[in-house]
């Protein structure tokens, strides 16, 4: 079972369930993104999605647009990134998963970065703007490395295609709470349970719900009805604003007390 | 046949092409294909479709031999296909129309389209007036400064223009924020894409609703010189004109064809838009939808492109062409920001005509290659627009004040 799988499981089992930040890798610098990461796993992040910048984040709201600006103009690349995960990995054991656009892993190789991906213990992949349809050669290397590939369904998932996704899908369901592109909201739409509720009709994986939640209250709303609520552009605006405003260990701190706020309690 | 080969149903020509976007846009694109797939062999569709191309677009465009030009290049007859004489001044009309029916087809109210010369946004703003739709235009900041004029025309005509303020403010950003609106507001929204580029269906499509230049030049050059062309030349950016062009003469083997990209000021990566320049940094990659050849760097971010004629300012071309490359059939090449200035004062002063900056680079190349070949061969240049949104833009280059 993947280590994924397994805190899936886990959480299960003692009845709670699971908080999954996403943070830019790069933003404000690869150095800081690794102090980010091991202190939002002792924080109590279950899952950590690391996103990989791209020029053209095309699914992307402004906030995160602009962490994926300001990780380019570091110079941020996937190499560098892969090389931070390595250190990271001396700290913690927490599953990470890299989210990204398709592009930039094409460039780098599918096959070296599954290959890559496996040795550093990167746990899953979720491609932006990979549809299932155009996914046969990312699968042949994540199933040959045994890392899980992430699926996105969306309120205008058609059953069918619901049906075809999950066949296909490993880890847990990515469940987009609305149409649209990442950022926050006021409140989560009410499409978000009525999708869950189809998705459970095909499949028996944990399903995560992710956009636009950026509230304590929408969080303890998404575990309702979901194992996993994914928190993006609030910790990213966090990230934003204080790299501005205090020194790096501050940021990591407050960052982390942040993460605290939304861990199940 | 070759031309009916590809796309594949998934919409792969060859390696390239597909649908590489957001699983939201998935279903929606599933029903763009069914509901396209039936106008094929709806008749009142077409008939629409056809009235209008005649009566409000005013096609056939004409087929027109550019004599002065033959001459004074003592080479090749020269024929230009005048896609400048079409309402609204540039092909852009002929895909814009065919969606926009299409749209109302499938019952939606609310228009979105990109635009980088402009060209494509007034065509969707004039087709949105016709029928009676609500319009949004994205634009980059950097091409609404390059093409003023355009951006008051579809204000004019009722569209409602977005700035664009991200990236290089040009095409490409605002395609990203098209695609943005249009993921959030899919249930009402219709993304008339301009080009043929981004997902399956949308280079089938345009490709075919852009045929009909193609279609007509076939037929017209057969009555006039009583055979076939030795080439075709048109500019690629997306590569809508060119593959409108070029489709219906794909199976003619004796039929050269040269797309012509755009050379900007140097080979360094940013300096120019030719995605096929060797050495210039285009490779196959994956931008908005498509697979095809993008400049890009080497660890896959997209990068900057320039050219002097906005509506080639962008880092990657349609899929169709990029298979098109491979396999062999069409070539492709470019020429430089000066070339296309002083084609585009040359048209001007010999024959009367303002050609579009972007066709300007289809008739820089045709000067070059004209004057090699012998006077018994003939070449039909695509004049895709015409070039009056432009003479700003060339006054400034030539250093004038207007």
């Amino acid at each position: 079972m993947s280590r994924i799988r397994a805190t899936f499981e886990q959480a299960a089992n003692e009845g709670r369930k699971l908080l999954i930040p996403y943070i830019t890798a790069g933003d404000p610098n690869l150095k800081l993104t690794q102090e980010i990461l091991i202190e939002i796993a002792c924080s109590g992040a279950d899952i950590i999605e690391l996103g990989v910048p791209f020029s053209d984040p095309m699914a992307d709201g402004p906030v995160i647009q602009r962490a994926a600006e300001r990780a380019l103009k570091e110079g941020v690349n996937l190499a560098q990134i892969l090389d931070m995960v390595a250190q990271v990995r001396k700290s913690t054991s927490v599953p990470i998963i890299l989210f990204s656009y398709y592009n930039p892993l094409l460039q780098y190789g599918l096959d070296r970065l599954c290959q890559k991906a496996a040795e550093l213990e990167i746990d899953g992949l979720l491609v932006t703007d990979l549809s299932p349809e155009e996914s046969g050669e990312l699968l042949g290397y994540t199933d040959k490395f045994d890392i899980d590939l992430i699926f996105l369904l969306a309120p205008t998932s058609s059953d069918a295609r619901i049906k075809r996704i999950t066949e296909v899908a490993s880890g847990f369901i990515y469940a987009l709470s609305r149409t649209g592109v990442t950022g926050m909201k006021q409140s989560i739409s009410e499409t978000a349970p009525r999708l869950i509720k189809r998705i459970r009709d095909f499949s028996t994986l944990p399903v995560a719900v992710g956009f636009g939640i950026s509230t304590v209250e929408q969080v303890k709303e998404v575990w309702q009805y979901a194992e996993a609520a994914v928190v993006g552009s609030r910790i990213v605006s966090e990230i934003e604003v204080l790299q501005k405003e205090v020194d790096a260990k501050e940021l990591v701190k407050r960052v982390g007390n942040l993460v605290r706020e939304f861990c199940y309690k | 046949m070759l031309n009916t080969a590809v796309p594949d149903s998934m919409g792969h020509f060859g390696r390239y092409g597909g649908s590489y976007v957001p699983e939201t846009l998935m279903y929606p694109l599933e029903q763009l294909v069914s509901a396209y797939e039936a106008t094929k062999s709806d008749p009142v569709f077409q008939e629409e479709f056809q009235q209008l191309l005649k009566n409000y677009v005013g096609r056939p465009t004409p087929l027109f031999f550019a004599r002065r030009l033959t001459d004074y290049l003592g080479g090749a007859r020269i024929y230009l296909k005048r896609e400048d004489l079409s309402h609204t001044g540039a092909h852009k009309i002929n895909n814009a129309l065919g969606q926009i029916l299409l749209a109302s087809r499938m019952g939606k109210q609310r228009i979105i389209a990109e635009t980088g010369a402009g060209q494509h946004g007034v065509a969707t703003a004039t087709v949105s007036a016709l029928l009676n739709k609500q319009c949004c235009i994205y634009m980059g900041t950097e091409d609404m400064r390059r093409q003023a004029l355009n951006v008051f025309r579809m204000k004019l005509l009722g569209a409602e223009v977005v700035g664009v303020d991200q990236g290089s403010c040009t095409l490409k950003d605002a395609i990203n924020e098209a695609l943005r609106d249009w993921v959030t507001n899919v249930d009402t929204t219709y993304y008339l894409l301009g080009s043929a580029l981004g997902p399956h269906p949308y280079p089938q499509m345009v490709r075919d609703f852009q045929s009909v230049i193609g279609r007509e030049a076939r037929n017209q050059i057969l009555e006039l010189e009583g055979r076939l062309p030795d080439f075709l030349v048109a500019c690629v950016g997306g590569g809508s004109n060119a593959i409108g062009l070029f489709f219906d003469f794909i199976n003619d083997k004796s039929v050269r064809m040269v797309g012509v990209e755009a050379g900007g000021k140097g080979k360094s990566l940013g300096e120019h838009a030719a995605r096929f320049m060797s050495e210039g940094g285009g490779r196959p990659g994956v931008l908005q939808g498509t697979h095809s050849y993008i400049l890009q760097s080497s660890e896959g971010q997209v990068a900057a492109t320039h050219s002097i004629s906005a509506g080639l300012d962008y880092p990657a071309i349609g899929p169709e062409h990029a298979y098109l490359h491979d396999i062999g059939r069409v070539e492709y090449t470019s020429v430089s920001d000066d070339e296309a200035l002083e084609a585009f004062q040359l048209l001007a002063k010999i024959e009367g005509i303002l050609p579009a900056l972007e066709s300007s680079h289809a008739v820089a190349y045709t000067l070059k290659l004209a004057a090699k070949m012998d006077k018994d061969s003939v070449i039909v240049v695509n004049l895709s627009g015409r070039g009056d949104k432009d003479v700003h833009t060339v006054a400034q280059a030539l250093g004038v004040e207007l």
